[in-house]
């Protein structure tokens, strides 16, 4: 570790392949981009198909954004994060369906204040179900990765249930409000409204987010904890706190995700975000536990890629996901972005 | 040793199942350096822990300027003034060398005269003030932890081993840094390995081993009885 | 002799003593006790689940390592001997080479899976076999040409085992195929179970526990944890697999909801857990404990939803489909107030 007093910061000497190699996880996207494109050989199927994808990118970032944070802050693995996904979508779906004049009505005003509104009320209640989920469920088994999971696991069932009491055993079934069905025609693609507007969601998220953690305080707090939450403390930050900040926050993240999938499918069950769990963990582990661009990448990976592969060879749709895994968990065990633990 | 800014008693910590500190008692004065020496793994950066409340203390008490402070959280005991520079540093890579300034001062903007003077003890903190943290060199690293715990008002330092694997040029720098430092009035409980840099800053001394305090007092007295070196520390260290 | 069966781990608890002791009596002698098709088919049930939640608690008990595998593995088991069985024809040839295939396929999988997840992080493990379990019962229910899809498929078993093989009678039981095949399920069962609690009493099962109370401080003393956790998943994966092959034997069909889903991998945590993780008896009265709840609870559960129609929420809470509730409700508060179940309680410690 001894160095010159006037030691230059390592990253301008970088040799360049050292930096194609740090910066290559941000460069899978456009890759795969490009390799789909070939692959596909016809423009507008593959436009199609790619804002399908992104959509469907950005749902399951939006879903994987606060268990990765919440692992990252404080070592805690939310197996129950899936039911913040089911109960959102529960929620959003019901204020819809309470609303279905201004669903039905054919103004893009109403519809819009339709989906905002399912979604104010699914991000509140899944915040405050995270909350209370933090105090009973995850709070007396910090530190214990065995019985987090097995707690949250339990969790996550009991919260899947009551959806079925409350909501009853079936599947709900639903159309989107009127001005977001259907599809726009731009250069021979067909391009769903629904899916453009989840894209344009997530990225407002994501540069929200990213805006969040390079200038504020508080994301700087979050950013520092990930790495040494110990040191935080020392500086005179309660991490408890934030963590439960974070904790709200990711629920009700799942909570927005799951009314946004929720509308994407026009069908939603007690399950679905046990299912989605299946994607979270996957883009989760590949992004590098605790990074959120990390997730961010991997979701885009994943939705582009079970996309691409859906049209090309629909029979390996199915394991494309688990096939993705395996490459780049053998490219980088540690997943695409790990982050800096200091402990 | 009236005027102490803290005053340790009787503290036990334990890690896991392993019984680390058995009872220690230390006092550290105010306005003066207090090296806590001893061999490695006798309990120093344990008791440095205790005191800022990484480890909690399962029997015995500290008192910080007259307050118990044993039950508090380490956030409080840092925003009553204690600032801790840990001997990994704690500094957190991923952000810059500004952001990290940033989060120390943990009660409002990084005062600019503060800042000003923390650049002159370490100009290579000016140099590389939008550099991520993680690219500097080990001394930079260092300076970084000190500054930090510099960001704010403390009246009271502990900084575990800042000399640890450091070339001499830096240990130098380090040296003066922490010179300036108790110049300004500082209380600071420092543990250092260096025998030539603990004599040189320390005024008390206090000798730690298996996890009690086994000596105390002026750190003059222990730096000319190379006899008393010896069976305090096993080994007389090379006095530089 | 018995304790050289045992591998010297006493229950070290009389009343555990007893009830194992009423468990290994009931089982064997299930014909002639308790009569009756239901009966027969819950002593199968419970001889096979022991076995497969003392598998699952090499793993979870013994390492500390949390899988969502299991039930896949288990059901490789089970479709193994049920395509070996409709593929080559009735007869003890495709059931034993079913059963071996699919145990040793068992391990191979398991042994890929440690690969990727065990060497980075121990919680990698629980979220990638979640994946992977899950990836493959979707693909299981997709095949249907080769497994029957959702609906699965049944085969037939060697004629000695069924029920129209009549062998005479004893006890005033009548002596039939199915209460060989019984038999051959019970004792290869047990056998099994022998063969689990031998190795967590050897010297291997000695390390593993090492390992789960501090895995730092066995890699620091020279243990290979990794390679350690690797080989228990391994022998869990096929001890797994073949309790699987026993269930299709005895169910004579195979199909997901029996193997796969993701509510008998949850009766299985439940059962590990409300028995004594770490102690492979626990295995065994957790699985006894949840199949004769289950069997004769959900029943009650039915006449009391009746009961309180009246009460509209009430009522749907105490739905028999809602099960799963109460299960999960017993399964928070035994990770949080009995972490060391049944096992650990009668043996009177924590």
């Amino acid at each position: 570790m001894s160095a010159a007093p006037d030691h230059r910061p390592r990253m301008a000497d970088l040799p360049l392949g050292e930096r194609i190699a740090k910066a290559m996880p941000v460069l899978l996207v456009p890759i795969l981009l490009v390799l789909g494109f070939l692959a596909i050989g016809n423009p507008s199927s593959w436009l199609t198909l790619t804002v399908s994808g992104l959509a469907m990118g950005m749902m399951i970032f939006i879903m994987a954004s606060g268990l990765t944070l919440v692992f990252g802050l404080m070592d805690v693995i939310n197996f129950g994060h899936g039911a913040f996904i089911s109960v959102g979508a529960f929620v959003g779906i019901s204020v819809v369906l309470a609303l279905a004049e201004w669903a039905q009505a054919p103004s893009l005003l109403l519809n819009l204040g339709v989906v905002l509104l399912a979604v104010l009320a699914a991000m509140a209640i899944t915040g405050m179900l995270g909350w209370a989920f933090e105090r009973v469920i995850v709070k007396p088994v910090y530190g214990a990765h065995l019985k987090q999971i097995l707690v949250t696991v339990g969790g996550l069932i009991v919260i899947e249930q009551l959806i079925h009491v409350i909501w009853g055993p079936d599947e709900i079934f639903f159309a989107r409000p009127e001005m977001l069905k259907g599809a726009v025609t731009f250069w021979g693609a067909a391009l769903e409204k629904y899916r453009l507007l989840a894209v344009a969601i997530g990225l407002v998220l994501f540069v929200v987010m990213r805006l969040v953690f390079r200038r504020t305080r508080i994301g700087l707090i979050v950013r520092a904890g990930v790495e040494n939450g110990e040191m935080v403390e020392a500086l005179g930050y309660r991490l408890r706190l934030v963590f439960i900040g974070v904790f709200i926050a990711g629920s009700a993240l799942a909570g927005l995700g799951g009314v946004m999938w929720g509308l994407y499918q026009e069908v939603i069950t007690a399950g679905m975000g046990e299912e989605m769990m299946i994607l979270v963990f996957i883009v989760v582990i590949i992004g590098g536990l605790g990074s959120v661009e990390g997730a961010f990448i991997g979701a885009l990976l994943v939705g582009l890629l079970q996309n691409y592969i859906a049209f090309l060879e629909p029979k390996l749709a199915l394991i494309s996901n688990i096939a993705l895994l395996t490459a780049i968990l053998m490219w980088r065990p540690q997943g695409m972005m790990p982050v800096v633990k200091a402990k | 040793m009236s005027d102490a800014i803290l005053r340790i008693e009787n503290v036990h910590t334990d890690i896991a199942q392993y019984h680390i500190l058995h009872g220690v008692d230390l006092q550290v004065p105010r306005g003066a350096v207090t090296m806590l020496l001893g061999r490695n793994g006798v309990g120093k950066t344990t008791t440095l822990r205790t005191i800022i409340g990484h480890w909690p203390a399962r029997e015995g008490r500290i008192v910080f300027d007259g307050d118990d402070i044993t039950a508090l959280k380490t956030s409080e005991r840092a925003r009553a003034g204690i600032g801790y520079v840990p001997e990994d540093m704690g500094i957190f890579s991923d952000l810059t060398v500004e952001e990290n300034m940033v989060l120390a001062a943990a009660s409002g903007p990084l005062d600019t005269g503060r800042r000003d003077r923390i650049f002159e003890a370490f100009p290579p903190l000016r140099t590389f003030w939008r550099s991520p943290a993680g690219t500097l060199s080990g001394g930079q690293k260092q300076m970084l932890s000190i500054a930090r715990a510099m960001a704010e008002e403390r009246r009271l330092f502990l900084i575990d081993e800042p000399t640890k694997g450091l070339a001499p040029a830096i240990v130098s720098t380090m040296a003066g840094a922490l010179r300036d430092l108790k110049r300004q009035g500082a209380s600071i409980l420092l543990v250092e390995q260096n025998f030539a840099v603990a004599k040189a800053l320390g005024d008390f001394a206090a000798v730690m081993d298996d996890g009690r305090i086994v000596w105390a007092g002026e750190m003059e007295q222990l730096a000319t009885d190379a006899g008393l070196q010896e069976r305090l520390m096993g080994l007389s260290m090379e006095a530089g | 002799m018995l304790m050289r069966l045992i591998s010297g781990d006493r229950p070290r608890s009389r009343i555990l003593t007893l009830v194992l002791l009423a468990i290994f009596l009931g089982l064997l002698f299930a014909p002639f006790l308790f009569p009756g098709v239901r009966a027969l088919e819950t002593a199968a049930r419970i001889s096979i689940f022991i076995l497969l939640a003392a598998s699952y608690d090499l793993l979870l008990g013994y390492t500390g390592v949390v899988s969502f595998a299991h039930t896949m593995f288990f059901g490789m088991g089970a479709y193994g001997v049920g395509l070996a069985s409709q593929h080559m024809g009735r007869g003890f040839g495709p059931l034993i080479l079913g059963s071996l295939a699919a145990a040793v396929l068992a391990a191979a999988l398991a042994f890929i899976i440690a690969l990727f997840s065990l060497r980075v992080r121990a919680i990698f493990f629980a979220m990638i076999t979640l994946a992977v379990a899950s990836a493959v019962a979707v693909l299981v229910s997709q095949l249907s040409s080769i497994t029957g899809g959702e609906d699965g498929f049944t085969f037939q078993i060697p004629r000695a085992l069924g029920p129209a093989n009549r062998m005479g009678e004893v006890m005033g039981v009548n002596i039939t195929g199915k209460i060989l095949n019984y038999y051959v399920v019970f004792f290869i069962s047990l056998a099994l179970f022998f063969v689990l609690l031998r190795i967590v009493n050897s010297p291997f099962g000695t390390v593993l526990k090492a390992i789960r109370e501090n895995d730092f401080r066995a890699e620091a003393i020279g243990y290979r944890v990794v390679r350690y956790r690797t080989i228990a998943t391994c022998i869990s994966a096929a001890m797994a697999a073949l309790a699987g092959s026993l269930f299709a034997l005895w169910l004579r069909y195979v199909g997901p909801e029996t193997t796969l889903s993701f509510e008998i991998m949850l009766d299985l945590l439940l059962m590990v857990v409300i028995g004594g993780m770490g102690t492979i008896w626990g295995a065994a009265i957790g699985a006894t404990v949840m199949v004769l709840a289950q069997t004769y609870l959900q029943d009650l559960m039915g006449s009391a939803a009746d009961a309180t129609m009246a009460i509209p929420m009430l009522s749907r809470l105490l739905d028999p489909d809602r099960w799963l509730l109460w299960l999960g409700v017993l399964f928070i508060l035994s990770v949080y107030f009995f972490p060391s179940g049944i096992v650990g309680r009668l043996r009177g410690g924590r």
